[in-house]
């Protein structure tokens, strides 16, 4: 066997003997790296300050910056994870199956907190890279919650930017009649230490708000299957849209701001957590695997007990409940909302989102998520041309793994969690 | 009394009459047969029971209860529970999903406990996941459990299948040609599951069935339908030499 191929297949080899612990460890001392020594680094390597988005936000601004900014990612991440998670392997692995003893909610716990950490502080570089973090965490929750409709239920929804914007409103207009001196909503009604305190419940409004509007959607067209849901559900985006534009109540098409600054990164965290953790649980549950078996087979589901038109209906509100949270969390990071947000370009890209990282899958919304998102930002000082690159990207994504990038694959937190290597050194 | 009992069924699809007059009365533990040439409206008669078609006319009554009307997942939970002709599996499942998601109408632990993953909730899957595996066992095909459905051999999917429909725990079990495309050796072992099925569990058991042998060899009573109506009833001597049957299988012999 050539040299190459037996070192990479023993890099991999021992990259899968890592267990989650040793990675999160990882990441967490290269962001505290880049916390202390980032801006250094980046001056020494001709950058004018540290990258904000591992070098893809100046590759089209300033390409000639392209390598200074991949030598950067390598010192700065690369070089310090690779360092200190392989020679680590046998430490993280005792700790991990240590930590695995403990009650799960402990050992999830523990993993949470130091996600949070790192992402913490490399969110806490630049005010861009906290805004495009909250931006990912909740384009997370909205393509994990349309796979639902999407992807394990197999139907095809239009609406989810319409979801998104009754869960805003409804939010919005919450916090802001209650909490703020403003013209239209008048004085400020509860004193303001409530505030944090309330802001979970506009959001659950919301986004029973949001699962109120869906039971609109979902009653005609469940009654039969196929493409009457898209097109249902396409109009009444439209609705929602045309309806919020022409509420005075609201400022109309001016659009609602003045939010109160509540959704901050460990309030968007911990949502996208509960969001991930409950649609997980559903879809894992032998009532969310009803989705499925609607999906393949309506007939043969209901011949084996299983009341298909309340598991579609239930799985569409409970989906559009998220999508409306997150566009509580949407209104609130930016701070201001106006309905052409929620039109036919978020949906394309949401739907991107999810067809882009793979259907049926809960891992593959994170990543669709996330890499639309960052190549959104990317791709930015393209402005409209990032809507050709990204349909041409799907495109390919659907010619060679037509379920996209990581389909059918769910979350199973005791074999993520688990140490990768036994006590002995056996894998 | 019987378990299932139909009585004077009709069906139309626009002007055509698919099933005309039917009755059937089935006791506990007997296995019925029902053959017929293609078309003759035996899978028809199924979908009747199983709730997919509303009768146009006549009553279907299970244990006492007037059914027809129904829903077909309602009518499924009630114990009825069928097999498909051409194989309904859902292609993206494992084996033990299949066999798990049958008990979908016992689940007690609610969408509370879909969502958030309950103790209550926990301790009920694995109860099924148990009674699940035990069943799996009883029909040869544990060693499966994991796989995809879609992978496996066409004799171990109709295995699959029938495991699943009595995952529902049905009082009778309805097999739409469960010998249909397989070859003599599958078909022993097919054959030696529905004697071992009804033997154990005591079902009632209504077979579809082309081939005479399977049927001769396991059916108490047969019914031959032809056109929708049927046209010989009787143990499977009798059915046998009718020479209707004989008529509406092989055609009539022309006379000069």
């Amino acid at each position: 066997m050539p040299l190459k191929v037996r070192t990479s297949r023993n890099l991999r080899a021992s990259c899968s003997r890592v267990p989650l612990l040793g990675w999160l460890c990882g990441a967490l001392i290269a962001v505290t790296l880049e916390r202390f020594a980032g801006t250094p680094i980046a001056l020494a390597l001709g950058l004018p300050k540290i990258p904000a988005l591992f070098g893809l936000d100046i590759m089209l601004k300033k390409p000639i910056l392209v390598p200074n900014a991949i030598l950067y990612v390598f010192f700065v991440y690369g070089l310090p994870m690779g360092a200190t998670t392989l020679p680590g392997i046998s430490l993280t692995n005792r700790l991990a199956g240590r930590l695995f003893r403990f009650p799960i909610a402990i050992t999830v716990a523990v993993h949470l907190a130091l996600l949070y950490t790192t992402l913490h502080l490399w969110a806490g570089i630049s005010d861009y890279r906290a805004l495009v973090l909250k931006l990912t965490l909740i384009a997370v929750m909205l393509t994990l919650s349309l796979n639902v409709i999407n992807g394990y239920m197999g139907e095809f929804s239009c609406s989810h930017p319409g979801f998104m914007a009754l869960g805003a409103y409804c939010a919005s207009v919450f916090t802001v009649g209650l909490f703020v001196d403003d013209q239209l909503f008048g004085a400020v009604f509860l004193p303001p230490v409530l505030g944090p305190i309330l802001f979970p419940v506009a959001l659950i409004l919301g986004g029973f708000l949001a699962s109120f509007g869906a039971l609109f959607v979902a009653i005609p067209s469940f009654r039969t299957r196929g493409d009457y849901l898209a097109i249902i559900s396409l109009a009444f985006l439209f609705i929602v849209k045309s309806l919020i534009e022409n509420l005075e109540f609201v400022r109309g098409p001016r659009g609602l701001s003045g939010q109160p600054d509540w959704a901050d990164l460990p309030t968007v965290f911990l949502w996208t957590v509960l969001c991930v953790w409950s649609i997980n649980n559903f879809v894992r549950s032998t009532i969310g695997k009803a989705l499925n078996a609607v999906r393949d087979n309506e007939m043969a589901a209901s011949a084996m007990t299983v009341d298909t038109r309340r598991t579609k209906i239930v799985a569409f509100l409970f989906a559009a409940f998220w999508a409306g949270v997150a566009g509580g969390l949407f209104a609130h990071v930016l701070r201001y909302v106006n309905p052409s947000t929620f039109g036919i370009q978020n949906l394309a890209e949401v739907l991107a989102m999810v067809y882009f990282g793979g259907l049926n899958s809960v891992y593959g919304s994170i990543v669709g998520a996330v890499s639309i998102s960052l190549l959104g930002e990317a791709l930015r000082p393209l402005e409209i041309f990032k809507w050709i690159i990204i349909p041409l990207l799907l495109i390919l994504v659907m010619i060679f793994r037509p379920t996209g990038l990581v389909a059918f694959k769910d979350l199973d937190v005791t074999s993520l969690l688990r140490p990768k290597q036994n006590q002995g050194g056996k894998v | 009394m019987p378990i299932l009992r139909v009585h004077n069924m009709s069906h139309d699809f626009g002007g055509l009459r698919a099933v005309k007059d039917y009755d059937l009365e089935i006791e506990m533990g007997q296995i019925r047969g029902l053959i017929g040439p293609n078309g003759a409206g035996k899978t028809t008669i199924f979908n009747l029971l199983t709730g997919i078609y509303t009768p146009t006319e006549g009553e279907i009554w299970l244990d006492g209860r007037r059914i027809n009307g129904l829903p077909a997942h309602r009518i499924a939970s009630m114990g009825i529970s069928r097999t498909f002709q051409n194989l309904l599996l859902w292609r993206h499942m494992t084996v033990l999903e299949h066999v798990k998601l049958a008990h979908y109408s016992k689940i007690r632990y609610g969408l509370f406990g879909a969502f958030f993953g309950t103790p209550g909730r926990n301790r009920e899957e694995a109860e099924i996941e148990e009674k699940a595996v035990l069943l799996l066992d009883r029909m040869g095909i544990r060693h499966l459990a994991e796989q995809v459905v879609l992978n496996l051999p066409y004799g171990a999917q109709r295995r699959v299948e029938m495991a699943r429909a009595l995952a529902t725990e049905p009082k009778i079990l309805l097999l739409d040609e469960p010998t249909a495309g397989m070859n003599p050796e599958e078909l022993e072992q097919i054959m030696e599951i529905i004697r071992r099925v009804h033997g154990e569990l005591g079902l009632a058991i209504l077979l579809i069935e082309h081939r005479l042998k399977v049927v001769m060899e396991l059916c108490e009573r047969i019914q031959t339908l032809n056109f929708g109506a049927v046209i010989a009833e009787g143990t499977p001597e009798e059915i046998q030499n009718d020479p209707e049957v004989i008529d509406a299988y092989l055609g009539r012999e022309s006379v000069i």
